[in-house]
C-alpha cells in the first residue's frame, strides 16, 4: 500500500511540475486556452463530485452556485468597485450560502435520489428567472465587466494567466478531495451515499453532513463563477444558470469516475479532447454534444465506475479503494 | 438502564406495537422474542429513533430519548443493527467498521486501530480487506455487529443477528455476544432462534400481535404454556423444554 | 392596468384550460412510466420534441394533416418507446434508478443535438387552412386547433384510463406496478410489461406532439419547456396517478396563463418551478397520491 501511495504521490508531483511548465513549452495559445478550459471544467466537476460522487446526492442544478458566485463578484466589482481578489471570497461565501439554502430545504424534508435531482433543477430555473427579473443583476441585459488586464483584476492578456489560475483552483480541488478520502467527514459522506439509514444508526448526522457537503460544493462553484466572469467579462442569466453547465459538471465526473480524487480531471480531459477532435473534423453545432450524450450512456452502461475504473478494477478485488 | 413505557405505534390503523412496557438492566443480555409480525423490529426502531412512537416514552440512563434522531441516540450510547443487513456495499469490511469507529475519534489512525481491534473481537480479522458486498450472510451479520460495537455503545440492540446462520455459525456468534457482554456492554436482542436465546439471555420478553404476553427468565418463559400454545404452535412446549435441558 | 387584467381573466383561464389538456397528456406519459417502472424519464421533453418534428415533417413532405397524423405518430412513438426501453434503457441501467435518470439525461442530450444537427436550430411552425378560424364565445375567441386538441386530449386520457382499468393488459401493468416480484411469480413477463408501459408513455407524447404543433412551434429545445412543467404536474397530481395528471395539467395550465397575465412573461415562468419545489417539499405524494 505504501508503495502505491508514494507512487501516486510521485505521479501527482510530476503532474504538477509538468503542468507548471506547459505554458513555457507550448507556444500555441490556442492549446493553452483549451487546457484552461479543461482545468476549469475539472474544477467544476470536482465541486459536483463532493456532493454527487462522495455523498451520493445527484444534483442537476450545480450551476446555481457557479452563477451565484459569478454574480456576487461581478456586482461587487461593477457596482461597488471591489476588486475580484476580494470578490472571489464573496463569491465563495455566496455559493456556500446558496448551498446552505437549497440543502436546508431539500434535505430537511428528506428529498433523495431523483427527487433531489429534480428539485435542484427547479431551483436553477428559479434562480435564472429571478436573475432575469431583478435590477441589481442587470436583468436580461447582464453585466459587462470592464476589460482591465492585470493580476489585480484577475484578468490576463496572456492565456497562460488564466491557465495558471485554473491550475491553482484544480490543485486546491484535488487537495479537498484528497482530504475527504482521508478524513472522518469524507468517510461519513461515503457512508451516507452507500446507506443513509445505516450511517444514521452509527451516529452519523446525515442531515448536517449533507449540508456541509453542499456548502463545499457551493463554495467551489462560487469561485468558478468569479473565474468565468473575469475571463469572459460578461455574465447574463442564461449563462449564469444554464442547464448545460449543470450537465457538464456531472458528465465529466461520471465519465472520469464518481467519488474519486482524479475522476473529474480525467473526465474533463477526455471529454474536451474528444470534443476538440470532433470539432476539427466536423464543425457543426450539436455534434460534440451528441458525442457527449453517447459517452454518458455508454459509460453508465458499460463502465459504471468511470474511466478511472479501468485502472482500479484490479485493486477493487484486493480491498479498499480509499487507500488509493 | 433502558426503560420503555406505554410504547404504541400503528400503521394505517393497525396497531403494530400496543402499550409495551419493558426494561433492560445494565450488564444483562435481554431478549425480545415473538413470531413474525409481532412488532419486535418496530419496537427496536422506536427505541433507536428510526420510527417515532405514537405514544409512550423511551428512557435511557434516566434521560428521556423519545423521538430523538438515530444519530443522537447513538451519541447517548444506544446502537442498533439491522435485521436485513445494511452494509456500505462498495466499502471494505475495515472501512465499514471504521465508520462506526469514527464515532469515538476523528483521527483516521485511531479509528483504523479501533476498527481492527473490533474486527478481531468479532472474528472478522481475515475479512478486513474484502468488499462488504462480497461477504456471506454470516459475514454480513458479523459486520453489522462489528460496526455497531465500534461506536463504543453502552447498550447494543441486535435485530436477529442469528437468523439465516447455520448451527456452527450460531455457536460462534453466541460466544462473540457473550464476550461483548463480558466487556461491559449491555445487550438487548430480538431473536427467532430459540435455542440460542435460551442459552444466552438473562431475561426475556415475549411479544405477540404488538402486545407483551410474558416476561421472565428463559426457563420461566419456556415453561409458560400460554406463550407456547398461543404462538409457537402445538408441540413446541416439549421441543423447547427438551432443548433447554440439553443446553443446560 | 389591473382592471384590464381582471377583465381578461376568463379568457386566460379558458386558454389555460386548453393548454392544460395537452400538458396533461405529456404528464400522463411521465406519470404512467413513473407509476409502473418507478423511474424518472428525463428524456420526456426531448421525446416530445421528436414527436413534434415527426408531425411537422409528415405535414411538410407528405401533406398529412397533424390530426390525421395521430394514427401514424402514436403507433410510431409506441414502437420507438418500446424498442428504446427493451433494448436500450432497460439493459444499460442495470436496474439502478439513478442510472436510468442519467441514461435518460444522456438520451435527451443526444436527441436534442441530433435534432439540431439534422433539422437546424430554427423554429418551425405549420399553418393549416383552419388555423385562424375560431369559435366566438362572446368574451373570448377559441381557435379551432386549441379546441380540437383539448377535446382529443380528453378522449385520449379517457382511452388510457379505460385501457388501464378494464383490459387484461391494464391489469398486468397494474400488477407489475404494485408487486413486481409477485407479478413475475404468476408468470407475467415483467421486462416486457416495462417496455410496453414505456411505449405507451411515449405514445402519449406522440399524441401530444400532433395536437400541440398546430398551435405551437418546434425547435430542438421545445421539449425543455415541458420538462419541468410535466414533472410539476406529475408531482402535483401524485406520482403514478392518471386522474392526478389530468387535474394537475389543468391547474398548471391555468396557473401559467394567469401567472403570465399578472406577473408578466419573464416572472410568470417562475410560478411553475416554485409550485414544483413547494410540492416536493411539503406534499411529495401530490394531491392524489396515496400517503406512504
Amino acid at each position: 500500500m505504501s508503495l502505491l501511495k508514494s507512487r501516486t504521490g510521485i505521479l501527482v508531483m510530476i503532474g504538477i511540475i509538468v503542468s507548471l511548465f506547459v505554458p513555457v513549452f507550448v507556444a500555441n495559445k490556442f492549446y493553452i486556452d483549451i487546457l484552461s478550459l479543461i482545468l476549469f471544467s475539472a474544477f467544476l466537476g470536482q465541486s459536483w463530485n463532493i456532493l454527487g460522487g462522495y455523498a451520493g446526492q445527484f444534483s442537476f442544478g450545480g450551476v446555481i452556485f457557479f452563477g451565484t458566485g459569478a454574480y456576487a463578484s461581478s456586482i461587487l466589482l461593477t457596482t461597488f468597485g471591489i476588486d475580484p481578489w476580494i470578490g472571489i471570497f464573496a463569491a465563495i461565501a455566496a455559493g456556500a450560502l446558496a448551498g446552505l439554502f437549497i440543502g436546508f430545504i431539500s434535505f430537511r424534508y428528506g428529498l433523495r435520489g431523483s427527487y433531489f435531482a429534480l428539485i435542484t433543477l427547479a431551483f436553477s430555473e428559479v434562480f435564472r428567472v429571478i436573475a432575469n427579473s431583478v435590477e441589481f443583476t442587470g436583468g436580461g441585459v447582464g453585466i459587462f465587466i470592464e476589460h482591465a488586464p492585470g493580476i489585480k483584476n484577475l484578468q490576463f492578456t496572456d492565456p497562460a494567466g488564466y491557465y495558471y489560475m485554473a491550475l491553482v483552483m484544480v490543485i486546491i480541488s484535488l487537495a479537498i478531495a484528497f482530504w475527504l478520502e482521508r478524513s472522518r467527514f469524507g468517510a461519513y459522506l461515503i457512508a451516507i451515499r452507500e446507506n443513509e439509514d445505516a450511517a444514521e444508526a452509527l451516529g452519523v448526522n446525515a442531515f448536517r453532513c449533507k449540508i456541509y457537503a453542499i456548502m463545499i460544493t457551493g463554495a467551489m462553484g462560487g469561485a468558478a463563477g468569479t473565474f468565468y466572469a473575469q475571463k469572459y467579462l460578461y455574465i447574463d442569466p442564461p449563462i449564469a444558470y444554464s442547464i448545460g453547465m449543470s450537465v457538464e459538471m456531472l458528465l465529466v465526473t461520471i465519465v472520469g469516475g464518481m467519488g474519486t480524487v482524479f475522476g473529474p480531471l480525467i473526465g474533463s480531459f477526455v471529454l474536451h479532447t474528444v470534443n476538440e477532435v470532433a470539432r476539427h473534423f466536423i464543425d457543426t453545432p450539436g455534434l460534440s454534444l451528441i458525442v457527449y450524450g453517447v459517452i454518458l450512456v455508454a459509460i453508465i452502461g458499460f463502465l459504471p465506475n468511470g474511466l478511472i475504473g479501468l485502472f482500479k478494477s484490479q485493486k477493487k478485488q484486493t480491498g479498499g479503494k480509499s487507500d488509493a | 438502564m433502558l426503560e420503555v413505557k406505554g410504547l404504541c405505534k400503528s400503521f394505517g390503523g393497525v396497531a403494530a406495537v400496543n402499550t409495551v412496557d419493558l426494561s433492560v438492566d445494565e450488564g444483562q443480555i435481554v431478549s425480545l422474542i415473538g413470531p413474525n409480525g409481532a412488532g419486535k423490529t418496530t419496537t427496536f426502531a422506536m427505541v433507536a429513533g428510526f420510527v417515532a412512537p405514537d405514544a409512550g416514552s423511551v428512557t435511557f440512563e434516566k434521560q428521556n430519548i423519545t423521538g430523538f434522531k438515530p444519530h443522537r441516540i447513538c451519541d447517548r450510547g444506544v446502537v442498533r443493527t439491522f435485521q436485513v443487513t445494511q452494509p456500505f456495499a462498495t466499502l471494505s469490511t475495515l472501512e465499514n467498521i471504521m465508520v462506526g469507529a469514527y464515532h469515538r475519534t476523528a483521527n483516521r489512525q485511531a479509528a483504523e486501530e479501533r476498527a481492527r481491534a473490533v474486527a478481531e473481537q468479532v472474528g472478522m480479522k481475515a475479512l478486513l480487506d474484502q468488499a462488504a458486498e462480497g461477504l456471506t450472510v454470516a459475514g454480513r451479520k458479523r459486520l453489522e455487529l462489528a460496526r455497531a460495537l465500534a461506536t463504543g455503545p453502552k447498550l447494543l440492540l441486535l435485530d436477529e443477528v442469528m437468523a439465516g446462520l447455520n448451527p456452527t455459525e450460531i455457536d460462534e456468534i453466541v460466544t462473540v455476544i457473550k464476550g461483548i457482554r463480558d466487556s461491559g456492554v449491555t445487550i438487548f436482542l430480538i431473536e427467532h432462534v430459540m435455542k440460542a436465546v435460551m442459552n444466552l439471555s438473562d431475561f426475556a420478553y415475549v411479544l405477540n400481535d404488538g402486545v407483551l404476553i410474558a416476561a421472565g427468565t428463559p426457563t420461566k418463559i419456556a415453561s409458560d404454556s400460554n406463550v407456547i400454545e398461543a404462538y409457537l404452535g402445538h408441540g413446541a412446549a416439549e421441543r423447547m423444554t427438551g432443548e433447554v435441558a440439553a443446553g443446560a | 392596468m389591473l382592471a384590464m387584467n381582471i377583465s381578461m381573466m376568463p379568457a386566460a383561464v379558458l386558454n389555460g384550460l386548453m393548454f392544460g389538456a395537452i400538458y396533461a397528456l405529456v404528464a400522463l406519459g411521465l406519470t404512467l412510466i413513473y407509476g409502473v417502472l418507478h423511474i424518472i424519464n428525463f428524456a420526456h421533453g426531448a421525446m416530445l420534441m421528436l414527436a413534434l418534428y415527426a408531425t411537422f415533417y409528415l405535414f411538410k413532405f407528405a401533406g398529412i394533416d397533424p390530426y390525421l397524423a395521430l394514427i401514424i405518430v402514436i403507433p410510431g412513438s409506441y414502437i420507438f418507446g418500446y424498442a428504446l426501453y427493451r433494448w436500450g434503457i432497460g439493459k444499460l441501467s442495470h436496474g439502478k434508478d439513478q442510472n436510468i435518470l442519467l441514461i435518460t439525461l444522456g438520451l435527451s442530450i443526444i436527441f436534442e443535438n441530433a435534432a439540431q444537427f439534422f433539422f437546424t436550430a430554427d423554429q418551425q411552425t405549420i399553418s393549416l387552412s383552419y388555423s385562424y378560424d375560431s369559435f366566438d364565445l362572446g368574451f373570448v375567441y377559441l381557435s379551432y386547433p386549441k379546441v380540437i386538441s383539448f377535446v382529443a386530449s380528453l378522449v385520449i386520457c379517457l382511452m388510457l384510463w379505460w385501457l388501464m382499468a378494464t383490459t387484461d393488459l391494464g391489469k398486468a401493468i397494474r400488477a407489475v406496478a404494485k408487486e413486481r416480484q409477485g407479478a413475475r411469480l404468476v408468470g407475467i413477463n415483467v421486462e416486457n410489461i416495462y417496455a410496453i408501459t414505456y411505449g405507451i408513455g411515449i405514445a402519449c407524447l406522440g399524441a401530444a406532439g400532433c395536437l400541440l404543433l398546430p398551435s405551437f412551434y418546434v425547435d430542438p429545445y421545445t421539449g425543455n419547456i415541458f420538462v419541468i412543467v410535466a414533472f410539476t404536474i406529475v408531482v402535483l397530481g401524485g406520482m403514478g396517478s392518471i386522474v392526478g395528471a389530468l387535474v394537475g395539467g389543468f391547474i398548471i395550465g391555468i396557473t401559467e396563463s394567469l401567472g403570465g397575465l399578472f406577473l408578466g412573461e419573464s416572472l410568470g415562468q417562475i410560478g411553475i418551478s416554485l409550485i414544483f419545489i413547494l410540492i416536493l417539499v411539503f406534499r411529495p405524494t401530490g394531491l392524489f397520491g396515496a400517503k406512504q
